[in-house]
C-alpha cells in the first residue's frame, strides 16, 4: 500500500517537516514493514514553471519535419524575472524550439528552464538547435514522469487549469508530495486504505485521528433507487456472496473532464493510472477508505440489477475486453442482458462509462472474502478491487463510499445525485469477544494495566463493556481479523509496544539429546568429509530421463517418482529417486569453473512414491482428525529415505614432489562404501551387480547381511559419462543410509582378545575367473573354522602359468586360538580345511 | 694395511716402560682414527694376534713362574686401557657418524606433499548442526520430518484457511496429481504438527530442514532452502519466554553483545506474531538490524489440531532461515555460492563455521 503524504496528513497529525521515511519509521512499529519511497523529486527539479505561448513561427526543416520556434512568457508581464543563472532571460520570455504541434499560442504550459533536471537525469540547459538558442523545453507529462502520453506537450487548460505565469508548476501538479510504500500483511485488509493507514500511524504515533468516513455525509436510508436483487442459491460456506449492494445515480455528469491534478497526483503517488474522470473518482474512493465502488453507464444497463451465481457456460467480456468463460462458483453481477460485472473482481465491458456516459450508476457493494478470493485466482484476474475484497472490508462503509464517489461526481463532473438510492441487504453480526481480565497478561507477559487494556482496545475502535472476570470486547467493523481473546492479546501488546516484553528463559524438562539416528548421520556425514569427500548440496529437482536412468537398476524401466504440478523448469520437473544427477551437474560446473580433481558427496532425501499417493481430501482446521484419518494421511506421504551419494573424477591428490596423484577407480568408490559401513559399524557385503547407470562390468551391489540391496558402487557406464560431458573412468556410488542405520547393532558385544602367537599360513587357489574373490574367501573363512583369526586376499594373478579362464588368488590367513599355543600341524590342519571347502564349492587347486 | 707395527720389535711383558709405549701408541692411534674404517685398522694393528701387545701377552708363558704374575697384571692393565680407550673411541664414531646420517637425511619438509587431507563439510550443513547443538544444550531436542508432504500438516493444521491469501504468500510446489493434496513443505512446521501430534507434553523441539518455494534462483532467492523452527508447549508459556528463549540463542550463536528486536507481523499458525530482527555490530556497512526471522505464540487452533488443550497449555514457535543466517553471520553475499555446490566455497569453510 501506498500513501501519499498529503493524504494522510488530512486524517492524522503528521509533522510537517516529516519525509516518508519517517512516516514508515513509526508504521513499522505498529507491524506494517517499509518497502519504498516514492518521491517525484528524486527525479525530478526544479526551475519547471507555467509559461504562456505568446508566439510560434513554424520551420520546415529538410529532413521533412517542421519545428516550432515559440516565444514563452514565463513570468508575469511587468514583473522581472527573479531567476538567474545560465540561459534563464532576464526579460521574463524564453525562446524555446518545440517539435510538438498539440498547442497554440496563447496556451499555458509547463517550461522546464534552464538548470531543471527531468527524470533520467535529462538536465535542461540552453542549447543552440536548428539555428536558434532554445533556452528550456515545453513539457509532455512522459518527460515530466507523471504519465505515459507523449503524443504532445501538456496543455494546462486541457486539465482543467488556467494558473498564473510563472507559478511553479511543480507545486501546481502535486509533485512535491511523496508516498511510502508499507506492506500489509493479508489479515489486515483495512489497512489498504488511507482511512486504515491513517488510524494506524496514530497507534503508532500516539496523535489524534480523523475519521474519512466521518467527512462524508449519507443519509441514513436509502430507498427508491434502481432496483438490485441478491440472489445467491449456492453460498460458499454457508456465506451469501453479497451481503450488502448501495446503488447510487448521478445524472447528466460530463465523464470527459480532465482528472484535476490534486486527484490525478495522488493516485500517481498510490499506483493508480489516472484514466477517466469517473474511474478515477471510484479509485480514489476506494484509495481514500478502502471501499472498492464501480460506475456503470446507467443508460447501457437494462433492467435491476441481480447479484447471483454464474449459470454453467456463461460468458462475460471484462473491462480488458476479454471474453471469460465463467464458473457456477463465480458470484456476477447481472442486468437483464446477462452478466455485466464479475463481482468484485472486474467490470464488464458492455456497461463501462466512457467519455459520453452522463448518467453514472454507482455500486458500492460488500462481497464474502472467499468467494471473490477463488473468482480472481480462476481468472486469474488480480484486481485493486479483488485485493480488498479478499481481505475483507468493512461492511458499515459501503453506502459512505457511495456517497462520496457521488458528492466527487457532482463537485467534478458537474452531475446531480438522485435523492433516491438503493441499500439493500443484511450486516452480519457484530462479533463478541470476552476477554478475561488476566489473559493478555499472561499470553504478553507484560502486566498491563487495566488503563493500558482498555485504552488500546477503544483506539482500536472497538467498544468495551467491563464485565465480572474481564471485559467484553466488541470489534470494530473493519477488523475481520479479530475473532479471539488471543487477536485481542496481540493488538493490546501491538499498541503497548512489543519492546516492553520481558525475556525469562523458559527451562525445557530434561531432554535426551540426539537420537541415534541422528548421531548415525552426523558421523557418518562427518567421516566422509574426513575421508577427504566435499559435501555439496544439490536440488532435488531432476528430469524423467534421469530418474529413469539413475534411480532404476534395469534399463528400460521407468521410474516412479513424484511429478511437481508446477516445476521451476518443465525440463526439471520431478522430484529425484537417485542423488547422482544432481551431483553430476554439480561436477560437471565444478569442471566448467577449471576443478577436474574431484570427490563430492552430498546427503538427502529421495523420493520414492507408493502406491497411495496423498489422499482425496483433506480434514478441516482447528480440529485434531481422527486417528483413520491422521493414518490416511500419514501413508499418502511417499517414502523419502535419506540417500548419500558421492562422484569422484580425476585425481585422489594434487600432484607434488616426491608425490604421483592416483586416478580415482572403480575400487575407491567401493572403498568409501565400505568405510561408511565402518563407521556405523555395519558390514556392507560388495558383490557383483548390475546397473544401467555403470560400467557393465565395473560395478558393485551393495548390500546387508541380511541380503537387502541397499546400493551400488564402481565405474559410471562409460556412454553415460559421455553424455553428460564427464571424464571416462569417473566412478560414484549411492547407498540407502536409512538402512545402513537401521542395521547397526545396538549393543556390541565384547570378543576374547587371545594373547597366544599368531600362525600365518598362506594359500594360492587357482579358481575360474568368474568366481568372485569374495566368495572364495568366504569358503576359506567357514572352511578354516573356529582357529581363523582373520584371511585376507592379498594378490590376484592369471597369466602365465596359470591355465587360460582361470585366476590365482592368493590369501593370508592368520590362525590363532584362545588358550594356547598353536602348533604348526594344528594351523596346516585348519588350512587344509579351508582350502578343501574352496575346492568343494569352486573346484579350487592349490598352486 | 699391515698385523704388525713394521721393524717393532716383541716387547717384554715385563718391561713397563716398553709396554706403556706400546699402550700409548695404541691409544694415541685410537685417538686418532678419525672414521670406523681408521679405527678397524687401528684395532687390528694394536690388538690383532701379531699386534705387539698381543704378542708380548703371549710371551707371558714363557716366564719364570714369579714374573707370570707381575707380567700378567701389567699386561691385564695395559689391554684393558686399550680396549676401554677403542670401544669409547667406537662408540664416539659411532655417534658421529650416527648423526651425521641423520644430518645428510635431512629433507625440505615445506616441500612435502600433501597426500591426505580432509574434504569439507557444506556450511549450511555445519551451521545447522551447530543450531541444533546450542538447542540440545537447553534441553531441546530435534524432530525431523518429510520434504514432501501433506497440504493439512503444511497449511491446515497450521491454521492456515483454505481460502486466506496468506496460502498464496508461500509460493508452493504442488505434486500431481493436485487432488492428491500433496506439496512441498514450505516451510518447517509441518514438523511442529506431527511432533505435536506423537510427542507428549510439554514439548521442546527444534525442527531443522530443507523447505521449497517456487522462487527463481538468484542473488537472495532459492526455490530451495533452510530453516530451523523451535517449538515449545508448556503450560503457562508466554511472549516474555519466547523473547527469552530468543535472547539466549542470539548471545550464543553470536555472543554476549548480540540483541534482538520483535515487531508486530502476522502469520496464521501464531497470535500474536512478531517478526524478529538481530543486532547485527559487524554489518557491512554499519551496524543496523537485521530481519531474522518470525516467531510468536501458537495459535490455538494449531494446538486444538493436534489435539491439546489450549485452555491448559500455551506454546511459542519461531522460526529462522540458515541461507540469511549465514549470509549476515559469514558474509556470504550471494545465495547462489551456497547453492552451485563450487568445491570452492565448501573448502573455504572445511569443518568449521
Amino acid at each position: 500500500m501506498r500513501i501519499p503524504l498529503s493524504w494522510l496528513r488530512e486524517f492524522a497529525a503528521v509533522p510537517a517537516g516529516a519525509t516518508a521515511e519517517d512516516v514508515m519509521a513509526e508504521l513499522v512499529k505498529v507491524g506494517f514493514e517499509e518497502e519504498a519511497v516514492h518521491r517525484p523529486t528524486d527525479a525530478l527539479r526544479g526551475p519547471v514553471v507555467v509559461g504562456q505561448v505568446l508566439s510560434i513561427v513554424k520551420e520546415p526543416q529538410t529532413n521533412g519535419k517542421t519545428i516550432n520556434w515559440c516565444q514563452v512568457r514565463v513570468v508575469p508581464e511587468g514583473h522581472a524575472q527573479t531567476l538567474t543563472g545560465e540561459g534563464i532571460d532576464p526579460s521574463g520570455v524564453q525562446g524555446i524550439i518545440c517539435g510538438a504541434h498539440n498547442f497554440v499560442e496563447g496556451d499555458k504550459v509547463v517550461v522546464t528552464l534552464p538548470g531543471a533536471v527531468l527524470p533520467g537525469d535529462f538536465r535542461i540547459s540552453a542549447r543552440k538547435t536548428y539555428g536558434h538558442l532554445s533556452a528550456g523545453m515545453i513539457a509532455s507529462v512522459r518527460e515530466l514522469g507523471i504519465g505515459e502520453d507523449h503524443d504532445g506537450i501538456l496543455v494546462l487548460s486541457r486539465i482543467g487549469l488556467d494558473p498564473e505565469i510563472g507559478t511553479d508548476a511543480m507545486d501546481l501538479l502535486g509533485l512535491y508530495d511523496e508516498a511510502a510504500e508499507i506492506n500489509v500483511t493479508p489479515d489486515r485488509g483495512y489497512a489498504f486504505s488511507i482511512r486504515g493507514a491513517a488510524r494506524e500511524y496514530a497507534h503508532a504515533t500516539g496523535t489524534s485521528f480523523t475519521d474519512p468516513a466521518s467527512k462524508v455525509q449519507a443519509p441514513a436510508e436509502l430507498s427508491g433507487g434502481h432496483g438490485v436483487k441478491l440472489n445467491d442459491d449456492a453460498p460458499i460456506y454457508g456465506k451469501p456472496g453479497c451481503d450488502r449492494f448501495v446503488a447510487r445515480t448521478i445524472r447528466g455528469v460530463d465523464a470527459a473532464r480532465p482528472t484535476p491534478p490534486w486527484m490525478s497526483s495522488r493516485l500517481r503517488l498510490a499506483g493508480i493510472r489516472s484514466i477517466s474522470l469517473p474511474v478515477d473518482i471510484s479509485n480514489y474512493v476506494m484509495l481514500e477508505l478502502g471501499q472498492p465502488t464501480h460506475c456503470y453507464d446507467l443508460d447501457k444497463l437494462s433492467g435491476d440489477i441481480v447479484v447471483r451465481r454464474a449459470v454453467a457456460g456463461e460468458k462475460i467480456t471484462t473491462l480488458d475486453d476479454k471474453e471469460r468463460t465463467l464458473d457456477v462458483e463465480d458470484l456476477l453481477i447481472t442486468d437483464g442482458s446477462g452478466a455485466i460485472g464479475i463481482a468484485g473482481v472486474m467490470g464488464g465491458a458492455a456497461t463501462e462509462v466512457s467519455d459520453s456516459t452522463s448518467n453514472v450508476l454507482v455500486e458500492a457493494a460488500h462481497f464474502d472474502e472467499v468467494s471473490i478470493g477463488r473468482s480472481r485466482r480462476r481468472h486469474k484476474l488480480p484486481s485493486e478491487a479483488s485485493k480488498r475484497f479478499e481481505r475483507g472490508v468493512d461492511w458499515h462503509v459501503a453506502d459512505i463510499a457511495a456517497q462520496r464517489v457521488a458528492d466527487l461526481l457532482v463537485e467534478l463532473a458537474g452531475g446531480v445525485a438522485d435523492q433516491a438510492g438503493t441499500d439493500v441487504g443484511t450486516a452480519p453480526d457484530a462479533v463478541t469477544i470476552t476477554l478475561p481480565a488476566a489473559f493478555a497478561a499472561q499470553r504478553i507477559g507484560i502486566d498491563f494495566t487495566e488503563e493500558q487494556i482498555t485504552t488500546s482496545l477503544v483506539d482500536l475502535g472497538a467498544v468495551v463493556e467491563k464485565t465480572d472476570g474481564g471485559w467484553t470486547v466488541t470489534a470494530p467493523s473493519w477488523r475481520n481479523d479479530l475473532e479471539t481473546k488471543e487477536d485481542l492479546s496481540e493488538e493490546i501488546a501491538r499498541l503497548v509496544g512489543y519492546e516492553n516484553i520481558p525475556a525469562t528463559l523458559p527451562v525445557a524438562p530434561p531432554g535426551r539429546g540426539l537420537t541415534r539416528v541422528q548421531q548415525q548421520r552426523r558421523r557418518l556425514i562427518q567421516a566422509l568429509a574426513d575421508a577427504g569427500l566435499t559435501e555439496v548440496l544439490a536440488y532435488p529437482f531432476v528430469s524423467k530421463a534421469a530418474n529413469d536412468t539413475f534411480g532404476v537398476a534395469e534399463q528400460g524401466a521407468a521410474r516412479s517418482a513424484v511429478k511437481l504440478a508446477n516445476p521451476i523448469s518443465e525440463e526439471h520437473g520431478y522430484l529425484r529417486t537417485s542423488m547422482l544427477p544432481g551431483l553430476i551437474e554439480v561436477a560437471k560446473r565444478n569442471h566448467s569453473r577449471g576443478f577436474r580433481d574431484l570427490a563430492l558427496f552430498e546427503s538427502g532425501l529421495v523420493f520414492l512414491p507408493g502406491e497411495t499417493v496423498g489422499t482425496p481430501s483433506i480434514p478441516p482446521l482447528g480440529v485434531k482428525p481422527s486417528d483413520e484419518v491422521l493414518d490416511a494421511l500419514y501413508d499418502g506421504v511417499p517414502d523419502q529415505p535419506l540417500y548419500v551419494a558421492a562422484v569422484l573424477t580425476g585425481h585422489d591428490s594434487p600432484a607434488a614432489a616426491g608425490h604421483t596423484p592416483r586416478l580415482w577407480d572403480w575400487s575407491d568408490a567401493l572403498d568409501i562404501a565400505r568405510l561408511a559401513g565402518d563407521v556405523l559399524g555395519v558390514e556392507v557385503v560388495v558383490s557383483q551387480g548390475s546397473h544401467q547407470a555403470f560400467h557393465p562390468g565395473r560395478a558393485a551391489q551393495l548390500s546387508l547381511r541380511t541380503g537387502e540391496v541397499v546400493g551400488y558402487a564402481g565405474e559410471l557406464h562409460p556412454k553415460l559419462l559421455a553424455a553428460h560431458d564427464m571424464p571416462a573412468r569417473s566412478v560414484a556410488l549411492e547407498f540407502n543410509a536409512d538402512a545402513l542405520f537401521e542395521a547397526a547393532a545396538d549393543v556390541i558385544v565384547a570378543r576374547h582378545i587371545s594373547t597366544f602367537p599368531v600362525a600365518t599360513q598362506d594359500v594360492a587357489l587357482v579358481v575360474p575367473q568368474d568366481i568372485p574373490a569374495d566368495r572364495v574367501l568366504e569358503a576359506l573363512r567357514e572352511g578354516a573354522g573356529e582357529l581363523l583369526e582373520d584371511v585376507a586376499l592379498f594378490d590376484v594373478y592369471a597369466g602365465k602359468g596359470i591355465e587360460e579362464g582361470k585366476k590365482s588368488l592368493a590369501f593370508g590367513l592368520r590362525f590363532r586360538a584362545t588358550d594356547r599355543t598353536l602348533t604348526a600341524d594344528e594351523a596346516s590342519a585348519a588350512r587344509e580345511s579351508a582350502v578343501a571347502l574352496a575346492a568343494e564349492r569352486f573346484g579350487a587347486v592349490q598352486r | 694395511m699391515t698385523e704388525t707395527l713394521p721393524g717393532a720389535a716383541i716387547p717384554n711383558p715385563t718391561d713397563e716402560a716398553a709396554i706403556t709405549a706400546a699402550v700409548d701408541q695404541a691409544i694415541a692411534a685410537i685417538a686418532g682414527a678419525g672414521t670406523l674404517d681408521e679405527l678397524k685398522a687401528v684395532r687390528l694393528a694394536h690388538t690383532g694376534e701379531k699386534s705387539p701387545l698381543s704378542l708380548a701377552n703371549r710371551e707371558i708363558g714363557k716366564l719364570a713362574k714369579d714374573q707370570k704374575a707381575v707380567a700378567g697384571k701389567l699386561m691385564g692393565a695395559s689391554r684393558g686401557k686399550v680396549n676401554k680407550a677403542l670401544a669409547d673411541r667406537t662408540a664416539e664414531l659411532e655417534a658421529e657418524n650416527d648423526a651425521r646420517i641423520l644430518l645428510e637425511e635431512t629433507v625440505d619438509v615445506t616441500a612435502a606433499p600433501r597426500r591426505r587431507r580432509a574434504g569439507a563439510r557444506h556450511p549450511l550443513s555445519t551451521l545447522q548442526d551447530r543450531v541444533a547443538d546450542i538447542f540440545v544444550g537447553m534441553g531441546w531436542e530435534i524432530a525431523e520430518g518429510p520434504e514432501v508432504e501433506s497440504e493439512w500438516f503444511n497449511f491446515d493444521a497450521l491454521n492456515f484457511k483454505p481460502d486466506h491469501p496468506a496460502r498464496e504468500m508461500q509460493d508452493t510446489f504442488f505434486v500431481e496429481p493436485p487432488e492428491a493434496h500433496l506439496l512441498m513443505r514450505t516451510h518447517t512446521s509441518p514438523v511442529q504438527v506431527r511432533s505435536m501430534l506423537e510427542r507428549e507434553v510439554p514439548i521442546y523441539v527444534l525442527c531443522p530442514g530443507k523447505v521449497f518455494r517456487t522462487d527463481e534462483l538468484d542473488a537472495t532467492h532459492t526455490p530451495v532452502f533452510h530453516q530451523f523452527e523451535g517449538l515449545a508447549i508448556d503450560k503457562h508459556l508466554s511472549m516474555a519466554d519466547l523473547r527469552g528463549t530468543l535472547e539466549h540463542f542470539a548471545r550464543q550463536m553470536f555472543g554476549d553483545e548480540a540483541q534482538i528486536r520483535l515487531r508486530p507481523n502476522y502469520f496464521p499458525f501464531t497470535e500474536p506474531s512478531a517478526e524478529l530482527d538481530i543486532w547485527h555490530p559487524g554489518a557491512k556497512g554499519g551496524p543496523r538490524w537485521i530481519e531474522w526471522g518470525g516467531c510468536g505464540m501458537v495459535n490455538p487452533n494449531v494446538l486444538r489440531a493436534a489435539g491439546i488443550d489450549p485452555d491448559i497449555y500455551s506454546g511459542f514457535a519461531f522460526g529462522m532461515g540458515i541461507e540469511r543466517t549465514l549470509m549476515f553471520r559469514n558474509e556470504v553475499g550471494d545465495m547462489r555460492d551456497m547453492i552451485e555446490g563450487d568445491v570452492r566455497f565448501s573448502e573455504h569453510f572445511g569443518m568449521e563455521i
